[in-house]
């Protein structure tokens, strides 16, 4: 223990805040997923009883998640975009780690600085202001030479672009992070056995870098999947997931299958950020 | 030949890199300030001018949701990290070896639930019908349900939850990599536990916590369905103010304007925060 705690009722008020907190923590994602559970219309109490029908019924009014076609139509352009984001933003991010870890170049401070700041620009700015430069060159394209260019119009494309153009600086710190540890000896001893610059990348470089870049990747999706401000500007008529929950919580008002996918997505983007982490510790020796 | 190669690498890798930060973020950025600059003054005929500025400056209701929304974060942010730092430092040096990774796991797992389901948990918890409010009539505590959605104290209490996890990561891995001798030798030459705070912990876990309070607090500004879901109508936040000029008004000018001065503001309390921290973006932020 590094603080020699003389007093122990202190500790014991200590420990109860950290269990508080967790708590704290753990009600509202318990709360929204239990009630997917319930047998009853409402997500409520009083508890009516275990059902799955929530997940798998096929009849309304009690239409499970994995029978509602809108549901499933918004999962599906949630997994597409974000395995596009995640691909492209991996790409650039190790692209950007080889060029701030390995590069020389004037500026270098500053396009570091450069590379950070969309992180903190707010999502909704983000979102806005593709938007705009997305239609501009649509408008003027339509204006001049009478071309329709549709996938410059609010759609999968802009979306895309909007997440990516953040998602790049997570992942590109995450790979960054990584290829600072390389131990650059390895790549000299593979060239002084007679491999070439590409076979060095192939076998040494990037098989060190994989975990770094799939932890990026699922990072990449699971920012992806759950994204609102930015996505919200740039949604077109394929609605992501979050976006079809948004409108039936606000339109509709919740039944438990809104609950049913909480704990869908709870659980399931709680396991890629275990296994994200998994990753990232196992091989952090090398 | 050796160093035409390392040219040709290095444009290649800078290719991707400038593409990505010119098209999607600087130029976009150019277009919103260019746009708010303009004025419309007859159907599809526009002015340069200051118009849509001086309409902010001229309508109270919207410089006040910007200040409330500026204030409002920085109470979250000073929130999140005075109830965030006590548990990354718990997690970082209290706990056990083997409940040092099981709790620092349990920060990390619900780290990316989206916001939508963290406000959908606090609704399903707080609203009349809720959760909170059965209990209570249950015990016999009150006689009538209570509504404890729709307050700025719910709003409050929403936006800190989601954002706090976002404090307590980056610090406990800060305060990871603080050696326990150091505490020990400050309290070895005699210091008390508040000197030791003060003195030597504080002032190493600075970058953490200055780089946690940053993205918090821009998270925090930049949100819209937390203050929405748990605010109601009345939440006025001003991502809402920027979400109606655009689509629900479609008076792109004006809110591209909105989101210039939101901009402007934020990256405003950001500046004045490393100033007075004494910190910069490099050494904070890009660490984490």
């Amino acid at each position: 223990m590094a603080v020699a705690t003389q007093n122990k009722a202190l500790l014991i008020g200590y420990r109860a805040y950290v269990i508080a907190f967790f708590i704290f923590l753990a009600a509202p994602l318990v709360a929204a997923g239990t009630f997917a559970f319930n047998d009853s219309l409402f997500p409520a109490l009083p508890w009516q009883g275990f059902t799955l029908d929530w997940f798998f019924n096929d009849t309304e009014p009690k239409l499970g998640m994995f029978h509602d076609r809108r549901l499933l139509r918004g999962l599906y352009y949630s997994a597409v975009i974000g395995a596009m984001v995640s691909f492209l933003s991996v790409f650039v991010g190790t692209t950007n780690a080889f060029l701030f870890v390995r590069g020389n170049f004037p500026g270098k401070n500053f396009f570091y600085i450069l590379m950070i700041l969309p992180l903190v620009i707010p999502g909704v700015i983000l979102g806005i202001s593709i938007l705009v430069m997305a239609s501009n060159i649509a408008n003027g394209v339509e204006d001049k030479l009478n071309i329709e260019l549709e996938f410059l119009r609010p759609g999968i494309l802009l979306v895309v672009l909007g997440q990516f153009s953040f998602i790049t600086t997570i992942t590109s710190l995450v790979i960054t992070a990584r290829l600072k540890k390389f131990d650059y000896t390895m790549e000299e001893a593979a060239l002084n056995l007679g491999a070439t610059r590409a076979q060095v990348l192939r076998t040494v470089t990037l098989p060190f870098l994989r975990p770094a870049m799939i932890a990026a990747g699922i990072v990449a999706f699971l920012v992806s999947f759950e994204n609102f401000n930015t996505t919200l500007f740039l949604v077109g008529s394929e609605s992501p997931l979050t976006i079809t929950m948004y409108d039936r919580m606000a339109k509709v008002g919740s039944t438990p299958v809104l609950n049913a996918v909480s704990f869908f997505l709870i659980v399931g983007s709680g396991l890629l950020a275990l296994i994200s982490v998994v990753i990232q510790r196992d091989k952090s020796g090398g | 030949m050796q160093s035409d190669i390392k040219r040709l690498s290095l444009i290649l890798l800078f290719a991707p890199f400038a593409l990505w930060l010119l098209l999607l973020i600087i130029l976009p950025h150019i277009g919103i300030v260019a746009l708010s600059l303009r004025e419309k003054v007859a159907p599809r005929v526009y002015e340069f001018g200051f118009g849509n500025y001086i309409d902010f400056i001229q309508e109270p209701i919207y410089w006040n949701t910007l200040l409330r929304t500026g204030s409002m974060s920085i109470l979250v942010t000073i929130l999140a990290l005075l109830i965030g730092f006590p548990i990354a430092y718990y997690i970082a040096k209290i706990a056990g070896k083997r409940s040092r990774g099981a709790l620092f796991l349990l920060c990390l797992i619900p780290l990316w639930v989206s916001d939508l389901i963290r406000a959908f948990g606090w609704i399903l918890l707080l609203r009349e019908t809720g959760v909170v409010s059965s209990f209570l009539q249950d015990i016999g505590l009150i006689s009538q349900p209570i509504e404890f959605l729709y307050n700025d104290i719910t709003v409050i209490i929403g936006l800190v939850y989601t954002v706090i996890l976002f404090m307590i990561v980056p610090l406990v891995s800060t305060l990871d990599g603080m050696g326990d001798d150091m505490i020990e030798a400050g309290y070895n030459l005699g210091g008390s536990g508040f000197t030791v705070l003060r003195k030597i912990i504080l002032p190493y876990a600075m970058p953490g916590i200055v780089s946690g309070c940053i993205v918090v607090f821009m998270m925090t500004a930049g949100s819209y369905l937390t203050p929405i879901l748990l605010g109601g109508k009345n939440s006025s936040w001003f991502t809402e103010q920027i979400y109606d000029q655009f689509i629900t008004r479609f008076n792109w000018e004006s809110g591209a304007a909105f989101g210039f001065l939101l901009l402007a503001f934020t990256s405003l309390v950001v500046w004045l925060g490393l100033k007075l921290t004494g910190q910069t973006l490099a050494n904070t932020v890009a660490k984490s």
